[in-house]
């Protein structure tokens, strides 16, 4: 009965085969990244410094900093997420706590699905439309913002749609069980109980917001614009901006001659940002994890 | 023991017809509570005992495609007619079958009904919260440690807990459904010795899978059979030799079911 026939070393060999099969592939996963990561670092160390991003571009960008780049990422990424965020959180608690089962909702649901799947440059020429041109806001920071956000909303919906639904419905049941409106059953039970994996939706809609070139492209985003350097609030969001995404496009097709290092460093830093933010949302949900309350 | 038979009943219920999307789950049954008794209510799984409830305190609203009809009436008023639902559900109490900790603390689950209808006084918070606890057999294992999370509490102290929090809006009918599927036989005696207690003080009704937990409760009981009302009688009756219904002798004596 527990003698090992052929049966079980096929199996056992099996086993083994599948283990290095999943294991090489989770490992082709890690690579690109890796190799991405040292290749750009290495190529980029003789210009990395502190200095390099509080300093504007000069000379034809092709010496100086990235400053007025990387301020106008900032802003771009910011002030579209205080308009993509607070929209998108409450439809999600609207569409997941009271809309019922209806054409309407249908319709709404089936709509934030497809418009995530809209490429971004249909979004760009969208923003170009509706608010630089019918809108008259003019090509600009916040016209550039309302395109980012257009774009962001549908994926804000869906993940905190989906940070709701892990809230059981037990919950809700007993609090209206005993007298409690939908209302308060959301601030005192479902909100305090999903905020925190709302928030991780919402960070990694950073890394994505500040990486998109094309939207911004027609919409507020500049080749060259200097800035007061050190001063974060040397844009308003009337003005248009430089941005890191679109830096690093123009120095690498535009400007050939500009030093090696250069393009490098812009994107050592693009993705030095996106990553630290991801990070951010990376402990942010271990955090919920070690604070789950059932 | 049973109300006088003149007095008014608690609850009536007229031809209520249930059905979900379509599907018939009660099929106009009429029945009335008595104040002050334990009115229990036995059946198999899908008999529409919880669906009943349900009814009962108006959260059928909350199920997608639920469509109800016929008329029920809590001392004389019907519930469709009443404005302020929320009061409605205060009234009722509801326990569900599996028991629902809120992740709130032991304090706060009790105190979470009293503060949504507005009650902030502290130190009558402070009063309610013993009270409820106590009377729900949970208080001498939980008073050193109120502040801590209700949904860490082992099972049957969750059990208790609903319960508690169901008092806490000191309604007039406390409805339980299968309040003993989730927890221990000693539990559940505890639990049966408060049941005995309340009903002093509020109408209760009694959903429940263990034919024998009916016959030790309530004074009355109903046999619900596919959204059908078989029997409905004094407990003398429904579990004697000689029930109305055949079916209910099967079903009780276990026989089927």
């Amino acid at each position: 009965m527990f003698t090992e026939t052929p049966l079980v070393r096929r199996k056992a060999r099996a086993e083994l085969v599948a283990k290095c099969v999943f294991g090489a592939m989770a490992l082709c996963m890690v690579t690109p990244l890796l190799l991405i990561i040292t290749h750009l670092v290495w190529e980029a160390a003789p210009l990395l410094s502190f200095e390099f991003l509080t300093t504007n571009p000069t000379g034809g960008m092709r010496e100086g900093g990235i400053w007025s780049a990387l301020l106008g990422t900032i802003y771009l990424v910011t002030v579209s997420l205080l308009i993509a965020a607070p929209v998108g959180v409450l439809a999600a608690v609207y569409l997941n706590e009271y809309a019922r089962e209806s054409w309407f909702t249908r319709v709404i649901n089936l709509a934030v699905v497809n418009l995530a799947g809209v490429p971004s440059i249909v979004h760009a020429l969208f923003g170009l439309g509706a608010f630089v041109l019918f809108a008259g806001i003019g090509r600009s920071i916040l016209a550039a913002s309302l395109t980012l956000a257009v774009m962001t909303l549908p994926v804000i919906i869906a993940s905190t749609k989906e940070s709701l639904g892990a809230v059981p419905l037990a919950f809700r049941e007993a609090c209206w069980n005993v007298g409690a409106t939908r209302w308060q059953t959301i601030r005192r039970i479902v909100l305090p109980n999903s905020i925190t994996g709302i928030l991780t939706g919402v960070i990694l809609q950073v890394s994505r917001t500040a990486g998109e070139t094309a939207p911004i492209m027609f919409t507020g985003a500049v080749f060259f614009k200097k800035v007061p350097e050190g001063d974060i609030f040397a844009y308003s969001i009337w003005d248009q901006c430089m941005a890191l995404s679109m830096h690093l496009f123009t120095i690498t097709t535009q400007v050939t001659d500009a030093p090696k290092a250069l393009p490098y460093a812009t994107a050592v830093v693009l993705l030095g940002a996106v990553l630290s933010v991801n990070l951010t949302a990376i402990v942010v949900r271990s955090y919920l994890r070690s604070r789950k309350k059932w | 023991m049973v109300a006088a038979p003149l007095e008014a009943p608690k609850i009536s219920v007229k031809d209520l017809r249930l059905s979900y999307a379509g599907k018939q789950v009660l099929n106009g049954i009429s029945f009335e509570v008595q104040k002050n008794e334990i009115f229990a209510v036995i059946g198999p799984a899908q008999s529409g005992k919880s669906s009943l409830l349900r009814c009962l305190n108006r959260t059928i609203e909350f199920v997608p495609k639920a469509k109800a009809s016929g008329v029920i009436e809590i001392d004389g008023l019907n519930v469709d007619a009443i404005k302020n639902v929320y009061e409605l559900r205060r009234r009722v109490g509801m326990v569900a079958p599996l028991p629902v900790g809120l992740p709130l603390s032991i304090y706060d689950n009790v105190a979470f009904a009293p503060r949504a209808a507005g009650f902030r006084d502290k130190s009558a918070l402070d009063a309610l919260v013993e009270r409820c606890l106590t009377q729900a057999a949970l208080w001498d294992e939980v008073k050193d440690r109120l502040h801590s999370l209700g949904t860490k509490l082992s099972g049957g102290q969750q059990q208790r807990l609903t319960i508690a929090r169901a008092l806490s809006h000191e309604p007039e009918i406390l409805c339980l459904d299968e309040f003993s599927i989730a927890i221990d036989p000693v539990t559940t005696m505890r639990i049966e010795d408060v049941l005995k207690e309340l009903k002093r003080d509020m109408t209760i009704i009694l959903v429940t899978n263990l034919v024998q937990q009916a016959r030790r409760l309530a004074s009355r009981t109903m046999f619900l059979w596919n959204g059908d009302i078989v029997e409905v009688g004094k407990n003398d009756v429904v579990f004697s030799n000689k029930p109305q219904s055949q079916k209910t002798y099967d079903y009780v004596n276990g026989i089927f079911g």
